[in-house]
């Protein structure tokens, strides 16, 4: 048996100084970054003061004007919905050549490198880019958050691909199955249920883009809220701010069901 | 004999309950999709011309002015950095009490962790713009709207995953520390923070990493950053300006990715 002697004055937990040096490193960047930010404590007590002002004139908050209201929320649920549909249609291809398990370097290089542009702008600047080419409206809002669905389910869904086993694949080629089949019997059923959940849960992402594209004049009740902040209607605002909020967290509950009746563990039944 | 057996049942994947579900599911997503496509307003004469749009668009931004960098862009660029990295070190700080709240082997009290979960989700669902426009309706234009945008965008992802993290912590760590009499403040600190390390770098890295996408935009509310060079060349038309901070941003974006990635691989 091995025997331990403990020292006299053994020190529990040795001190860290590379630790404690990083915990000095960030005080000192914190400061540093506040006075070239010009954040200081002064502006923030004066803020305070006018925050108190602020949420005084948001409430009650003012629905008279229900009709933009829905309106607004109604365009920014077809954006939602428009450009999930197209997103995920066209990043089902786009995935699955960007595989490395199933493509050749030479298809899954570019594939990737597409992805990745479209994920590096947020949907706003894409949205920008959508409004000058598309004109204002919700046709450059779908646009933009078309791409920006193709970014992040391509992805996901090259990630998903590349895990899956390659034994039933192997068995449905070994049938002589042509490479269609071999998609829709080998992969396709081992990643649908993932599928799914990237899905909803890009659904739910495009939701909050799309309420918030209208700034920059891509269609949604951004616009108005953009517009209703820079009118000081801030009751309006208010409402505004509550019904997305609303919409967003039914989308949330909505998506959470979907995701459960999906990646339920699918037991093998008979009946 | 028993092959006949066999191939009189039916062998199904799911059950009705599960069939039923699944087909509801396509059901609405069919509704969905339809009844979007005749209500929603799209004016079919604009796609027309988009591609000449486009080469005008194209055309416009192009040659690129670099010369504009270091007088428009770099300072903005920086100060892009700066919220972004400030505003994930503020959300830090405020989200771990709040994941402490919500993680139940911590707060044992149902009524606190609910409260917690509300603080988180409400911080969540609110999109960071949003927090922007509120903060500069608060304390003016500029970078600490901005800042306090990102930061409160924020505090939602880090306070869940933090207290995800903290409630799978192994618990003999954490009872062997009572056992020997520590106090509150040393359990945190000695039991659960080594535990739930890796996962809360990652956390922070990858939020840090959104951070510097979300910060590029603030600034076309007035939230300061390079979304303010943005802003201000578009609305002057400007596009060769507009061309060279979309390329400063993409820049910085990948680069964030990279660096985000490279200490991913050595500290995890």
């Amino acid at each position: 048996m091995v025997t331990v002697t403990v020292a006299a004055g053994r020190i529990a937990f040795k001190p860290n100084w590379w630790a404690r040096a990083g915990w000095i490193a960030l005080v000192v960047y914190i400061v540093y970054a506040c006075s070239l930010l010009d954040v200081t404590w002064a502006r923030f007590m004066v803020g305070l003061d006018n925050g108190a002002r602020f949420i005084g004139r948001m409430f009650p908050p003012n629905f008279s004007r229900w009709e933009i209201l829905a309106k607004g929320l109604a365009e920014s649920l077809e954006i939602a919905v428009l450009a999930s549909t197209l997103g995920i249609l066209v990043s089902l291809p786009i995935g699955l050549l960007a595989s490395r398990n199933l493509m050749p370097v030479w298809v899954t290089w570019p594939a990737r490198m597409f992805i990745a542009l479209c994920r590096s702008f947020h949907p706003v600047i894409v949205a920008i880019v959508f409004v000058k080419a598309l004109g204002f409206g919700a046709l450059s809002g779908i646009a933009a958050l078309t791409v920006a669905s193709i970014g992040f389910i391509g992805k996901l869904f090259a990630e998903a691909i590349e895990e899956i086993s390659l034994k039933q694949v192997e068995a449905v080629r070994a049938t002589g199955a042509p490479f269609m089949n071999v998609i829709t019997y080998g992969v396709l059923p081992q990643v649908f249920g993932r599928f799914m959940g990237f899905a909803t849960y890009q659904l739910d992402s495009n939701l909050r883009n799309s309420t918030m594209v209208g700034i920059v004049g891509a269609g949604g009740i951004g616009g108005a809220l953009f517009a209703a902040f820079q009118r000081f209607d801030y009751d309006f605002v208010c409402a505004m701010l509550l019904s997305i909020i609303f919409l967003i967290f039914v989308g949330e509950l909505i998506a959470t069901q979907v995701r459960a009746i999906f990646l339920e563990r699918t037991r093998v039944d008979e009946e | 004999m028993t092959v006949a057996v066999l191939e009189a049942r039916t062998w199904r994947r799911f059950t009705p309950a599960q069939r039923l579900a699944r087909f509801a599911v396509y059901l609405a997503m069919v509704t969905a999709i339809v009844v979007s496509i005749q209500t929603v307003e799209v004016i079919p004469e604009f796609m027309l011309d988009a591609p000449e749009q486009m080469a005008d668009l194209l055309k416009r931004m192009w040659p690129v002015a670099f010369a504009y960098y270091p007088k428009g862009v770099h300072e903005a660029l920086v100060e892009t950095l700066h919220i972004a990295t400030l505003g994930t070190i503020l959300a830090v700080l405020m989200a771990f009490p709040v994941g402490l709240m919500a993680a139940n082997n911590i707060t044992p009290s149902r009524t606190l962790n609910y409260i917690a979960k509300l603080l988180l989700v409400s911080s969540r669902s609110v999109n960071s713009l949003v927090w922007a426009l509120l903060f500069v309706a608060v304390f003016g234009p500029g970078a600490l709207a901005g800042t306090l945008a990102i930061a409160f965008r924020s505090i939602g992802f880090v306070g869940k995953l933090v207290g995800e993290a903290v409630e799978e912590a192994n618990q003999g760590t954490i009872e062997a520390l009572q056992a020997v009499g520590a106090p509150w403040l040393s359990v945190l600190t000695k039991g659960y923070w080594p535990q739930i390390q890796p996962a809360f770098w990652s956390v922070v890295l990858f939020r840090w990493d959104i951070n510097v996408r979300e910060s590029a935009v603030l600034g076309l509310v007035g939230a300061g950053g390079i979304g303010m060079a943005l802003d201000t060349a578009m609305n002057l038309f400007q596009w060769d300006r507009v061309a060279m901070v979309l390329l400063a941003i993409f820049a910085v974006v990948i680069i964030a990715e990279i660096v985000v990635t490279a200490i991913r691989k050595r500290i995890i």
